[in-house]
């Protein structure tokens, strides 16, 4: 596997995902809208609302408010993991790729690394955006920053970034059995679905804390570990052009 | 350059390609002829690595096909048109060449160079900032062959290049390949335009899933039909006919109407005795020629001794 190669297919589709403003606008919206959206809801509507000491309950709010950049990175890549595979299929363009001196693992990395490195970029801003904001509306009522901290550490850099790794994958194998980039987004948008689950069950549960992130985590790892044998199964040159619909 | 022993594929139950068997010499232009489903793109496919191939043996320049080793060192020497361009659309014809030109690892300097070369020898050099979803279909087949030989591959595989064309851009797309033939570039051509591959290739091999026969144009015509001299005559009679058997040998002749068809072996040594046995026997010619059958003839005739397609 040569990285350099992959980063050529990867340069390509990046290049190629600029020419897609709907694609952009949504890459840029969803993460600055959790950035500036619950931080407001924190600033205007819970602290004023809230009790009388509000570091003693609305870090319970914040923490689930953050899970949502955890969330987000199963939505962001799917659509841009779907264009850039589908999108090629249906114009005919993977065919001339697969004739190239580049394995299929190189192509495959480089469509991954495409929709991936946007996606984490896209939410480690939010998420600075987000802390830097909440710091703002809470270090008054708590008298301490909230943020950093280890929680939001593990959710921006080892959750959410394994979420997208597992929705590209999914998108991937969705990508093999579908004909049509709208019907791969809406498929492959709903391992959105599990991550609903899994806040829920948070919620309910487990407390989202830096231990069961840390947990969370770890089984999020097991299914990207699965998924990528998959989706490399489906990603076959041989497979592509004789059983792809 | 091409070397195919046996080369079969197979799909579950369905055999797309039985037992294929034919050679390629370097600077060749050698067409498949077949109508659609006899297993031409498959062919290309499996010649090229893009697909596995079920049983038999093939080497193309030089490397082992289907051996996973030698894929990359395979795929770096060949350039390949499929039967859809593919075309990023909404990128430049300079963006798409030179993407696969850095995917084929062409140092950039070189690549430069190749991409200005094509270019201009395509006629797009003026249009080579333009996004391709502007170009005509013409255009766009002659892209997709410049971006097959942004590499300088020393063996092309073109897929149907003229089909869906329309007359124009056929003419434009054929020209190309002229071109590339003059150049004596080895070239794989998958057609079932047979005027196409009658005033292209050099050999060509007529496949119906398996390999009806293989040899040059004019090859197959005469092997197929034999050749024959039709004497048209002011009356044709038996006593002519009889006159023209016995001075060529035990010679087929048919008498058609006013017509006399005589098989030969060589023309220019046995057409003036006709001549001669004809006017001897009291015949007035008025024309004599040399018809000949055309490969779509040996194409149509093959197809019809193959059966109907599976």
């Amino acid at each position: 596997m040569r990285l350099s190669q992959a980063w050529i297919v990867a340069r390509h589709d990046l290049q190629l995902l600029r020419q897609r403003r709907g694609i952009l606008a949504g890459l840029v919206a969803l993460p600055v809208g959790i950035g500036l959206g619950f931080p407001a809801l924190v600033e205007f509507l819970l602290i004023p609302r809230g009790g009388p000491d509000p570091a003693s309950w609305a870090p319970m709010f914040i923490d689930a408010f953050a899970f949502w950049f955890v969330i987000g990175g199963a939505a962001l890549p799917t659509s841009i993991a779907s264009y850039s595979i589908v999108g090629e299929k249906v114009s005919k363009s993977l065919e001339p790729l697969l004739s190239t001196p580049t394995t299929d693992g190189e192509i495959l990395l480089g469509k991954a690394l495409a929709a991936f490195v946007p996606t984490v970029l896209a939410m480690w801003l939010g998420g600075v955006l987000f802390q830097g904001l909440i710091d703002l509306a809470t270090v008054g009522p708590f008298g301490y920053l909230y943020y950093p901290n280890w929680q939001m550490a593990v959710e921006l850099f080892l959750a959410m970034p394994l979420v997208a790794l597992m929705a590209v994958e999914a998108a991937v194998v969705i990508s093999s059995r579908v004909t049509d980039v709208r019907s791969a987004q809406q498929y492959a948008s709903l391992i959105f679905v599990p991550m609903i689950f899994v806040y829920v069950a948070a919620e309910v549960v487990l407390p989202l804390n830096t231990l069961n992130l840390l947990l969370i985590s770890a089984a999020f790892g097991v299914l990207v570990l699965g998924l990528f044998g998959v989706s490399l199964r489906a990603f076959r040159r041989d497979e592509i052009l004789t059983r792809w619909k | 350059m091409i070397r195919a022993e046996g080369l079969t594929k197979r799909f579950g139950d369905v055999t797309a390609v039985d037992q294929v068997s034919f050679e390629v010499q370097e600077g060749e232009v050698f067409g498949f002829l077949g109508p659609n489903g006899a297993g031409k793109t498959t062919t290309i496919r499996m010649l090229t690595g893009l697909i596995s191939k079920t049983g038999g043996t093939a080497e193309v320049a030089g490397c082992e096909v289907g051996n996973e080793a030698d894929a990359l060192r395979l795929r770096r020497q060949i350039g390949i048109l499929p039967e859809n361009v593919g075309l990023y659309e909404g990128s430049s014809a300079y963006e798409n060449l030179e993407y696969f030109g850095e995917l084929h690892r062409v140092d950039p300097v070189t690549l430069r160079r190749n991409i200005e070369r094509l270019l201009r020898d395509m006629d797009l050099w003026e249009k080579r900032e333009i996004r391709v979803e502007t170009f005509s279909k013409g255009m766009k087949q002659k892209l997709a062959i410049a971006r097959a030989l942004v590499h300088d591959p020393i063996l092309l595989f073109l897929d149907e290049p003229t089909a869906n064309l329309d007359p124009e851009a056929a003419k434009m797309v054929r020209d190309t390949i002229l071109e590339l033939r003059n150049q004596k570039r080895t070239i794989f051509l998958n057609t079932h335009n047979l005027d196409e591959a009658q005033r292209v290739c050099d050999r060509v091999g007529v496949l119906r899933t398996r390999l009806l026969t293989v040899g040059s144009p004019r090859d197959l015509e005469s092997t197929l039909f034999g050749r024959h001299t039709v004497v048209r005559l002011e009356r044709c009679t038996e006593e002519i006919a009889n006159a023209v058997r016995s001075r060529l040998g035990s010679r087929p002749v048919e008498i058609r109407g006013n017509e006399l068809v005589v098989e030969v072996e060589d023309p220019e040594r046995d057409n003036p005795e006709i001549a001669v046995a004809v006017v001897a026997a009291g015949g007035r010619i008025l024309e004599l020629s040399q018809p000949e059958a055309s490969l779509e003839d040996v194409y149509l005739k093959l197809m019809r001794e193959s059966g109907p397609a599976t």
